[in-house]
């Protein structure tokens, strides 16, 4: 019986962490699914999130008037990540996609670009905000915080996929997907599309980072590297370029996570998670829900 | 900040070379105007605050030491390199402040795993190394040339376990540590060993990931157990969360107990109110009762406006230390200084008085510090062997934890 509450209480902690976990990943797997680029500056973009909301929050006035500050702050470091997220995407994805073209490495140039951008964005935050670790004022207490996350979460998950299947934005996100020249010469405008999908991806990045440090962590330059590789994991098994998929590998990653912690093995939780990433993909390589598509050339 | 000691550094080299015979010693490598010495620090990165609070303390000793006339009439130069908090860009910077700079001995890291790499390096280059605050016994192992002006981990441990069942009659206690930190589970081990011999136990044990964020399955787990206290020996920015987390998960601040990685005001200002009345073991409180503290204090506060840490002491004793050393060397070679500092006894530093034993760790007391609104503050002094006798001949290494008793007043 008692075991029964340990590992109720731990599937509930991990549900909110994997729910938080999931909101990373979709940034990844929705920038994939459109480019074929893994956007490793996302988990950077999560990360000026996290300092956005900090920043916000007190300059809201956070511990007087929690509700309205955590809010309002949380809507603000969105637009905040919302419009880095463009940036990136301006200044460092676009003219190379611009101007690689069909060249042998139009994948490969990217990929290194984004880990430019990231370790760039690492070091700029480490420059403005200094390395030291900050933290949130409290403006929820932490008993409610998972609770707070889940409801969250899964509110902007709907929202999400309101958007992707409802509108017609959503719609020119699906076409890009299956086939970008096409959805061009139906008379899409891809920049304009691409140039949303960051933005919505970085959103939700913020939503998870400001969820993410009220519940449980600081706010330092390198915070984004461990949430992001656990979401970038995520959004793998679940199969990277699915947006359900995402969601199922975070919740999955945070389950195993907490799980993992009521044995003795607790310090082996990474070895544990990235054991299922490889089993996963060994029965099913394009991760849970991923589809194969078929490669153009 | 550069000017400032620069032209220290020009004022102590006129008034030296006035007073001494001129700087013809007998090592070649030592023809430089200055003493030339390397500090090896996180000033950025997870541990940045040691790091910066350790670069306080040697520069205000630094400075003292060149206001009076520097050492054999050369006036200190500290090189500062940045390791980044990475243990590789440790090993990079000692490298380069060897080879590159020259210098004659090394100040660092803070903490062990850096002092470790860093001071692999030194030894095979035969230059001495002093680490203010790492306190793995592994880091001064790796041979004649490191040492250390801080407690063992085993040291502090001993103290943890003195202090929680002698004094406290804590006798069940809960560990919760970071496996893939030397530092956090080197305490872990030691404070096992020795609870078992002072028949306390361990109730509970919870190892977690250095990058780890979520507590409170760990949490309830170790609460579960229903012990007396958890030890928790691990560096302050993960102790912030697990206070906090701590706290919504029904566990009082008296409950926590630590080492000297919590000491850093963020902890206080972050978790403060969930720490109340936690005990950790450590180096140097503000308000301990020693009259180098007390004069350290007042300087240290003249010139950076707030209280020092731990660091800022440790960082101030190692750079004291050295000097004397260099001071009371025969010659100017690495080796002469390196002997210089192995004969250290009795040296009277911030942190308490300073006895360099045979395997270059420092005898020194061990105090213990509460947290009490938002403060750290002087609690007891736990081990103390060199203090108590007054002389410091102690050469045996058998260590006999004596518990002194509480200041009057707390």
């Amino acid at each position: 019986m008692l075991l029964f509450w340990k590992v109720w209480g731990a599937l509930e902690t991990g549900l909110a962490q994997g729910a938080m976990i999931a909101l990373v990943a979709l940034g990844y797997t929705m920038v994939y699914g459109i480019l074929k680029l893994i956007n490793f500056a996302h988990s950077e973009v999560f990360m000026m999130g996290a300092y956005a909301g900090l920043f916000l929050i007190g300059a809201l006035g956070g511990e007087t008037a929690p509700i309205v500050a955590g809010i309002a702050g949380t809507f603000g470091a969105m637009l905040l990540a919302g419009a880095l997220g463009v940036v990136v995407e301006r200044i460092a994805y676009a003219p190379l996609r611009a101007r690689g073209g069909k060249s042998a490495n139009a994948r490969i140039t990217p990929l290194v670009t984004a880990l430019g951008m990231s370790v760039l964005l690492q070091n700029l935050a480490q420059l403005l905000f200094t390395a030291q670790y900050r933290g949130y004022p409290r403006l929820i207490p932490i008993q409610h915080t998972r609770q707070i996350i889940f409801v969250t979460a899964v509110l902007v998950m709907l929202a999400l996929q309101f958007l992707v299947h409802r509108t017609w934005t959503g719609k020119a996100m699906r076409a890009l997907s299956m086939n970008m020249e096409a959805a061009r010469l139906m008379g899409v405008r891809t920049s304009r599309i691409i140039a949303l999908t960051f933005i919505t991806g970085s959103m939700l990045a913020a939503v998870g980072a400001v969820l993410y440090c009220l519940d449980q962590s600081q706010v330092y330059p390198t915070m984004g590297v461990t949430i992001g590789t656990r979401a970038f994991v995520a959004a793998v098994i679940g199969g990277i370029g699915s947006i359900p998929g995402a969601m199922l590998g975070g919740v999955l990653i945070g389950i195993i996570g907490e799980l993992t912690k009521l044995t003795p093995y607790s310090g082996l939780q990474d070895v544990l998670v990235f054991t299922v990433l490889i089993g996963v993909l060994l029965v099913k390589p394009t991760g849970l829900l991923g589809k194969a598509g078929i490669e153009k050339v | 900040m550069v000017a400032a000691s620069l032209g220290m550094a020009v004022l102590g080299c006129g008034k030296g070379s006035a007073a001494s015979a001129g700087p013809s010693g007998p090592a070649a490598a030592n023809t430089a105007p200055e003493w030339r010495v390397g500090a090896y620090l996180s000033l950025s990165g997870e541990d940045a605050a040691f790091g910066i609070f350790t670069k306080d303390g040697i520069e205000l000793a630094v400075d003292e030491v060149n206001k009076a006339g520097g050492v054999k009439g050369k006036p200190l130069k500290v090189l500062y390199e940045d390791d980044k908090s990475n243990p590789q860009e440790a090993t990079n910077k000692v490298l380069q402040l060897i080879d590159r700079d020259k210098v004659v001995a090394l100040l660092g890291e803070v903490t062990s795993s850096r002092s470790k790499a860093g001071g692999i390096v030194a030894n095979r280059k035969h230059v001495p190394m002093i680490t203010p605050s790492a306190t793995n016994p592994d880091v001064t192992k790796v041979g004649p040339f490191v040492f250390r002006v801080c407690f063992t981990d085993d040291v502090q441990a001993q103290a943890t376990a003195a202090f929680l069942v002698d004094k406290l009659g804590k006798k069940r206690v809960a560990v919760l540590y970071a496996t893939d930190d030397l530092y956090s589970s080197g305490l872990a081990e030691g404070l096992r060993q020795e609870l078992k011999k002072r028949g306390g136990e361990v109730v509970a044990e919870k190892g977690f990931l250095k990058k780890e964020t979520n507590f409170t399955t760990y949490l309830t787990e170790l609460k579960d157990a229903k012990p007396d206290i958890i030890y928790a020996p691990i560096y302050y920015n993960q102790m912030t969360l697990i206070a906090r987390q701590g706290k919504a998960a029904g566990i009082k601040g008296d409950m926590f107990a630590g080492g000297d990685g919590w000491d850093a005001d963020e902890l206080v200002n972050d978790a403060g109110d969930e720490l109340e009345g936690a005990y950790f073991t450590n180096f140097y409180a503000p308000d301990v009762p020693w009259a180098r503290a007390k004069d350290f204090r007042v300087k240290y506060n003249d010139r950076f406006h707030h209280d020092p840490s731990s660091n800022a002491a440790m960082g101030y004793d190692a750079a004291k230390l050295l000097a004397d050393a260099i001071g009371r060397a025969k010659d100017d070679s690495p080796d002469a200084i390196r002997q210089a500092i192995q004969d250290t006894k009795g040296f009277e530093g911030a942190t308490g008085s300073i006895t360099m034993d045979a395997d270059r760790n420092a005898d020194k007391p061990v105090i213990v510090v509460q947290i009490k609104g938002k403060k750290f503050t002087y609690f007891s002094t736990v081990h103390d062997k060199a203090g108590a006798a007054g002389a410091a001949g102690a050469t045996s290494t058998t260590l006999p934890a004596a518990v002194s008793p509480a200041p009057p007043g707390k």
